[in-house]
């Protein structure tokens, strides 16, 4: 059977984001939008294949390699295909002071994970991050754009119930 | 209670919204500002505040305004550094999410003031959430005629775009931000040509910090000779400081400059004091970049003075017994933590965090990294400690922008005030790699 590939597009309500996100830009310096188009690609296909990043090297007008150089340069973009929930704790010294270290084993040891890696079901990514901005109530993670902070096991526990129905 | 400018009505319910902003004296200094004022009295009543840029670096706001450049038919550009990335610094975070149109507001009095038409806020991209509070501020401030077209009738037109980072904390250079938001990787460029020359889209540009900004409202309201009233000396005015660590209170706190650290420390209305049961052993004063201090330092300068919450104080002493104001990230250490783990975390963070376009900062910072890892984990030598001192040295002031100097301070302050410390992982690797073991002083060792 021939297996025809999807054609890549971004639906119709992204579509016109991206288009807005361009438009705030001076004329020609269209490749302004790069990083916020990058964010909107990865919110619908959860990471950027090098179709997605073809995809919008198309759509501002510029050459793949400049999307590539600039994907691979920041951290927040998944290169690779993740679990639904990606979870990105910190590591960073103020979260460490926190405790931060003997919770993420617990988080480790839950999902049955280490850092890089997705639970078998698809359900969790997690992703060693640096400093979140949030060191007054670390130990913090966030997944996608949500921050949970002071993290204890207890909260741990609950956090991955939650996400787990 | 000391002076609020920037936190006076964080507390009221409702303060993200336009109508509460606007019921509690919000954008009154806009319309003074536009109605009444020149663009070069505002920036005039900016260089008599001397309000000094609160990323980190201290620059004078004013001073740094009047060096942009003015070309005929040029556009000009603000951009707001929303990068807030240096580890212990959460205060633009929470002054955004809290009170998203004092941001606003300071934005388009400052854009006024400079002559720009389109202006940007550079927000990390972690911070989606607060990015999608400040468009939605965005949108009512438009709205309300505050924004866009032809501003309260005067003929003056500004648009404000809002732009996420991608997770870099060089981004948090002014010209690693200004490549970011062109599109590129952050690598910081080499100056002069300085942004207020060649900038953003190789126009005069302007790159100041959140808080920076947010002062703008009140010294438009009050004057700039109202708020250089406030403060000690050249620090003038409040500072936002960000309290993390050991602390009873963790959280950002709004101080007038020149308030002793004791107070800052132990006052309930602040940090509380170290929790219960502990005692202080060391302080960073402003963010991971900044020299690490012994409790000894921390409420006293090497003369004896009192130290205080300023630029000047907490620099007193160079780096030989002194830290630095910084972006105002104030992490607290009590004796339960290891300085050698500290270390190697934060320049663990560097390492991953260089741009890798100067050898002194990409190579050095792994180095320091895998140094340090080794002798945190009992594989060091002794000439590890002298080896770090001398890759910190060369890294030191030898690369086009400050992270290699932030990456080296930490770590020569770190040896040059708790060198037993490192030299105890060395000589005890087993006591030193149980789980939980922290040196406290010669007297346990033996």
């Amino acid at each position: 059977m021939n297996q025809v590939a999807e054609p890549i597009a971004f639906t119709p309500e992204r579509q016109k984001r991206v288009d807005q996100m361009i438009a705030n830009y001076p004329e020609g310096r269209q490749k302004s939008a790069l990083l916020p188009v990058l964010h909107v690609a990865q919110e619908q296909w959860g990471w950027l294949s090098s179709e997605v990043m073809d995809h919008v090297a198309k759509l501002l007008d510029i050459q793949p390699i400049e999307v590539y150089e600039v994907a691979t340069f920041y951290t927040m973009f998944h290169l690779d295909p993740v679990g639904k929930n990606v979870i990105e704790y910190c590591r960073t010294g103020p979260c460490c002071l926190m405790g931060a270290e003997d919770v993420y084993s617990h988080l480790k040891q839950k999902l049955g994970i280490q850092a890089g890696e997705t639970t078998p079901d698809g359900l969790f990514s997690l992703k060693e991050v640096e400093c979140l901005a949030a060191c007054g109530w670390g130990p913090v993670f966030q997944i996608r754009e949500k921050y949970y902070m002071n993290l204890t096991n207890e909260k741990v526990d609950s956090i991955i119930e939650e996400l787990s129905q | 209670m000391s002076k609020k400018i920037l936190l006076e009505h964080a507390h009221i319910e409702g303060i993200e919204t336009f109508d509460t902003y606007r019921k509690n004296g919000g954008y009154e200094a806009l319309e003074k500002a536009i109605k009444t004022m020149s663009p070069e009295a505002v920036v005039e009543e900016a260089k008599k505040s001397g309000v000094r840029g609160r990323g980190g670096a201290g620059f004078p706001m004013g001073m740094k305004w009047g060096f942009l450049a003015k070309p005929e038919g040029v556009p000009r550009y603000l951009v707001c550094n929303a990068d807030e990335s240096e580890p212990g610094t959460f205060k633009d975070h929470y002054l955004m999410k809290t009170i998203p149109h004092l941001l606003i507001e300071g934005m388009i009095i400052s854009s006024f003031a400079l002559g720009a038409n389109k202006s940007f806020i550079y927000v990390r991209g972690e911070l989606m959430y607060v990015i999608n509070i400040l468009q939605q501020a965005i949108a009512e401030a438009k709205a309300n005629g505050f924004l866009g077209k032809n501003i309260l009738g005067s003929g003056y037109d500004l648009e404000l775009v809002v732009h996420p980072g991608g997770g870099a904390y060089i981004c948090g250079e002014e010209t690693a931000l200004l490549e970011s938001l062109e599109g590129k990787r952050g690598n910081p460029r080499n100056k002069p040509p300085f942004p207020a020359v060649k900038g953003l889209y190789q126009c005069p540009t302007v790159v100041n910090n959140v808080e920076s900004i947010a002062n703008m409202v009140w010294i438009i309201n009050n004057g700039g000779d109202a708020y250089a009233a406030v403060g000690v000396g050249r620090s003038t005015g409040t500072k936002l400081i960000s309290a993390s660590g050991h602390i009873k209170n963790p959280g950002v706190y709004e101080i007038e400059l020149g308030l002793s650290v004791e107070e800052f420390m132990n006052s309930d209305e602040y940090c509380g004091g170290i929790r219960d049961g502990h005692h202080l052993k060391a302080l960073v004063a402003g963010g991971s970049s900044v020299p690490i201090i012994p409790a000894n330092l921390v409420y006293k300068t090497a003369n004896g003075e009192d130290r205080l919450m300023s630029y000047e104080s907490l620099s007193d002493g160079g780096f030989a017994t002194g830290t630095m104001l910084g972006s105002g990230g104030f992490i607290v250490f009590d004796e339960t933590a290891c300085i050698v783990r500290n270390t190697w975390n934060f320049s663990r963070f560097y390492h991953h965090e260089s741009c890798g376009q100067c050898s002194p900062c990409r190579e050095g910072t792994g180095w320091m990294e895998k140094v340090l890892h080794r002798i945190e984990h009992g594989h060091g030598n002794m000439r590890d400690i002298d080896l770090l001192v001398d890759v910190a040295k060369k890294i030191e002031g030898n690369t086009i922008c400050p992270l290699g100097d932030a990456a080296a301070w930490p770590v020569a302050s770190a040896i040059r005030h708790f060198r037993d410390e490192f030299e105890w992982h060395v000589k005890y690797p087993k006591e030193a790699t149980r789980p939980g073991a922290v040196y406290m002083g010669e007297a346990e060792l033996v």
